[in-house]
């Protein structure tokens, strides 16, 4: 199959935007620079308070951008997939303006001062306003030796960086809520006023795990900082989400154990943005747990199983919050064009760097079975 | 001499002492039961949880992937099995996260028969406990032993389990644990939750002091010649029992006490079957895909050329549960008589 790198932007507006950028690219240091000088001369708030609930044209800048190099990241994943350099694709095209400002919002660091992230493998949005370099989840992707998350032995979308907090995700869906629980406790006890984020689907809210964390982060007198989210996109693998659910909403449950919770627009970057922080500051300030369903979409399918093709009858958080921001006039076309660019440019570079790594030894198998790679293998006890 | 539940408990007090154990907790493990077995009485750091086993070994996780240090209980081993996956993620945690999330948890859980416990109180884990790489496995046998592995469970970096027999946790040893006071009725007076008027009641602990028994050393318990038996936990006993029978007709067993399940002390069973040629596994959990089944695999691989006699495994029986009659029962794991029998069938045997 042809290693030849491809660019080939699924939605129409940023399939022109970047086909044209791929053959004018300049570099993505001077092309960033130019993205900088258009924020700094647009921090006063947005204009138009009833479209943006009065965050500010830098920060509305900010999430635009970090939401589109999580999209082309993505595509860049799909494409190493499609192209026969990965195994197994799985993520978060269409969670974009959900993923991003938590990420954005989220207390970024080591221990128990910072919170703590307990996230699924459609998550990448989140990594991206973490701070991920794209040449990390390429890696992932690639199964890579230098892959940071696992050193190239699982998934991706399996992040794990225990630097900012993020727990390593894993592949049985649920099991991360009542982990959220264990941390959040243990970030109750040290008094930070940190919290635990916990991320996942609807569908795996069928499991136990998901009625345990719920239990575990409410019981009276004993309750946990935990944020509780799950994003809807009304699909478990191919089953619709009435064929799996009786209750109305998925927020209703949390009722039932005095859960604060609410349903919020999960493809407006804007409405999560302030939800998330009004619930964040809700957490911190009672140390209890509140729930969020958040309404997603899922462009690409389910994962590679099923092809990873977009859904182009869906709707596109990235392309319509960017078109709100350029009829509001915060962004015009020329810039549009370049962070576009920049990102199709450091994906496509990454992709490159990526395939000159070196994979794991075959013999690494028995590294880090216990600390410290004390002697795991039985044939030399 | 303290009982096996005592001597965990004053463990348990030296680990929130001294090793920073932040949390003993589990179904009743807090005030004011103290745990089924007591074995968590008067802890300061022991809590009750949700009747939720998944819930519970999460929130292990949860806790140690902080790098806070817990103990962890299932109340009883038969109740372990619907966690079994959220074991294997805490197994394959570290070697996912290629070395980067260490897992320093115990999880502590009685298993095993001989308290007529009927079906669900009788369950055996260690087979199943063998096929969860990444965790470390223990399983004493003695007060003593009970106490040392406790500490070395608590202060290893690993996810470590922690199987106690259901039968043996109120049985003495004939060893002090350092600092115990030698009168049982002063330890019992310090550190047992009196039966009447024990609210507000707090234990006295004994200025205990450090002692481990590093996981994956086993110990010879019955010195011999003619034929080696190795086992753990329970079992040890009626081994050594027939043991010592047995050496009155002039037949030598030496008798092997595992005590760690994984990682295992092959070098001690490989240099005493080179001495007696003959070797026979016990234990009590079933017969079909048991772990005395890979002891016996590596001893045909390793010593096949030592070997006097075939090796035999004598296990429980691949029965569906453990019924409550003590007929039942006692036809279903290991008794002293199977044991005798196993013994003379191998030493009887000419190659």
């Amino acid at each position: 199959m042809s290693k030849k790198t491809t660019v080939k932007p699924a939605a129409k507006a940023a399939s022109k935007a970047a086909q044209k950028a791929a053959s004018k690219a300049k570099s993505a240091v001077k092309a960033k620079a130019v993205v900088k000088s258009a924020k700094k001369v647009t921090t006063k708030k947005a204009g138009n308070k009833s479209d943006f609930g009065g965050l500010s044209e830098d920060l509305l800048l900010r999430m635009h951008d970090l939401m589109v190099k999580s999209r082309v990241l993505e595509e860049r994943v799909i494409k190493i997939y499609k192209a026969g350099e990965g195994f197994f694709w799985i993520g978060g095209p269409g969670e974009e303006a959900f993923g991003v400002p938590l990420g954005m919002l989220a207390r970024k660091g080591q221990g128990l001062e910072y919170d703590w992230m307990h996230l699924h493998y459609r998550c990448t949005p989140t990594m991206i306003a973490l701070g991920m370099p794209m040449i990390e989840a390429v890696r992932l992707m690639m199964n890579r030796a230098t892959d940071p998350s696992t050193g190239g032995r699982n998934f991706a979308g399996h992040y794990c960086f225990p630097q900012w907090n993020v727990a390593p995700v894993t592949s049985p869906i649920e099991v991360q809520y009542p982990l959220a629980c264990g941390t959040a406790h243990a970030q109750k006890r040290a008094g930070h006023k940190s919290i635990s984020i916990v991320t996942g689907g609807d569908a795996g809210t069928a499991e136990g795990d998901f009625a345990t964390c719920l239990v575990w982060a409410s019981r009276k007198g004993q309750e946990l900082p935990v944020l509780i989210t799950v994003q809807n996109n009304g699909y478990g693998i191919s089953t619709p989400y009435e064929g799996q659910h009786g209750e109305t909403q998925i927020a209703d449950r949390a009722k039932a154990f005095n859960i604060r919770s609410r349903v919020i627009d999960g493809t407006n970057p804007v409405e999560t943005y302030i939800a998330l922080q009004e619930e964040m500051d809700y957490i911190r300030k009672t140390g209890k747990p509140s729930f969020l369903e958040v309404k997603t979409t899922r462009l690409y399918g389910h994962s590679s199983a099923d092809g990873a093709n977009r859904k182009t009858d869906l709707f596109d958080p990235v392309m319509e919050f960017e078109k709100k921001l350029l009829a509001a006039g915060i962004l015009n076309e020329t810039e549009v064009k370049k962070i576009w660019e920049i990102y199709e440019e450091e994906g496509i570079k990454a992709q490159e760097q990526a395939r000159g790594e070196p994979s794991p030894a075959a013999e690494s198998v028995w590294d880090h079975v216990f600390v410290n790679n004390e002697n795991a293998d039985w044939r030399k006890f | 001499m303290a009982s096996v539940a005592q001597a965990i408990r004053m463990a348990l007090h030296y680990g929130e002492k001294h090793l920073g154990v932040k949390d003993v907790f589990g179904q009743d493990v807090g005030a004011p039961l103290g745990g089924v077995f007591t074995a968590t009485q008067g802890l300061k750091t022991a809590w009750n949880t949700p009747l939720d086993e998944r819930g519970i070994i999460s929130m292990a996780m949860g806790i140690a992937m902080t790098g806070d240090r817990c103990v962890a209980e299932i109340q009883f081993g038969d109740y372990i099995f619907n966690t079994i996956d959220l074991l294997k993620i805490a197994g394959n945690t570290l070697w996912c996260t290629n070395g980067q999330v260490e897992l320093p948890m115990v999880v502590m859980t009685p298993v095993g028969a001989g308290i007529f416990g009927s079906v669900y109180h009788s369950h055996s884990f260690d087979a199943w406990a063998s096929r969860l790489p990444g965790w470390k496995i223990v399983m004493p046998s003695n007060p003593l032993d009970a106490y040392g592995l406790m500490l070395a469970a608590i202060k290893d970096p690993n996810p470590v389990l922690y199987l106690k027999s259901k039968a043996l946790m109120r049985h003495k040893g004939d060893e002090l644990i350092p600092g115990e006071p030698a009168d049982e009725k002063e330890l019992k007076a310090m550190i047992d939750k009196p039966v009447q008027n024990s609210v507000g009641w707090k234990a006295r602990w004994p200025d205990l002091e450090e002692y481990i028994v590093p996981i994956g050393k086993g110990k010879i318990t019955h010195a011999g010649e003619h034929i080696t038996v190795v086992t753990y936990s329970r079992m040890v006993h009626l081994c050594n029992e027939v043991a010592e029978k047995l050496s009155h007709e002039g037949i030598s067993v030496e008798v092997i006490d595992l005590r760690s399940i994984y990682p295992y002390d092959w070098q001690m069973i490989k240099e005493s079957i080179a001495k007696t040629g003959r070797v026979l596994f016990v234990n009590e959990d079933t017969e079909v895909t048991n772990f005395g089944e890979h002891l016996a695999y590596r001893t045909t691989q390793e010593c096949f050329y030592q070997l006097m006699a075939r090796p035999r495994v004598l296990a429980g029986k691949n029965l569906p549960g453990i019924g409550l009659s003590p007929n039942l029962e006692k036809n279903s794991v290991p008794q002293h008589h199977d044991i005798e029998v196993a013994i003379r069938e191998v030493v009887a045997e000419v190659p």
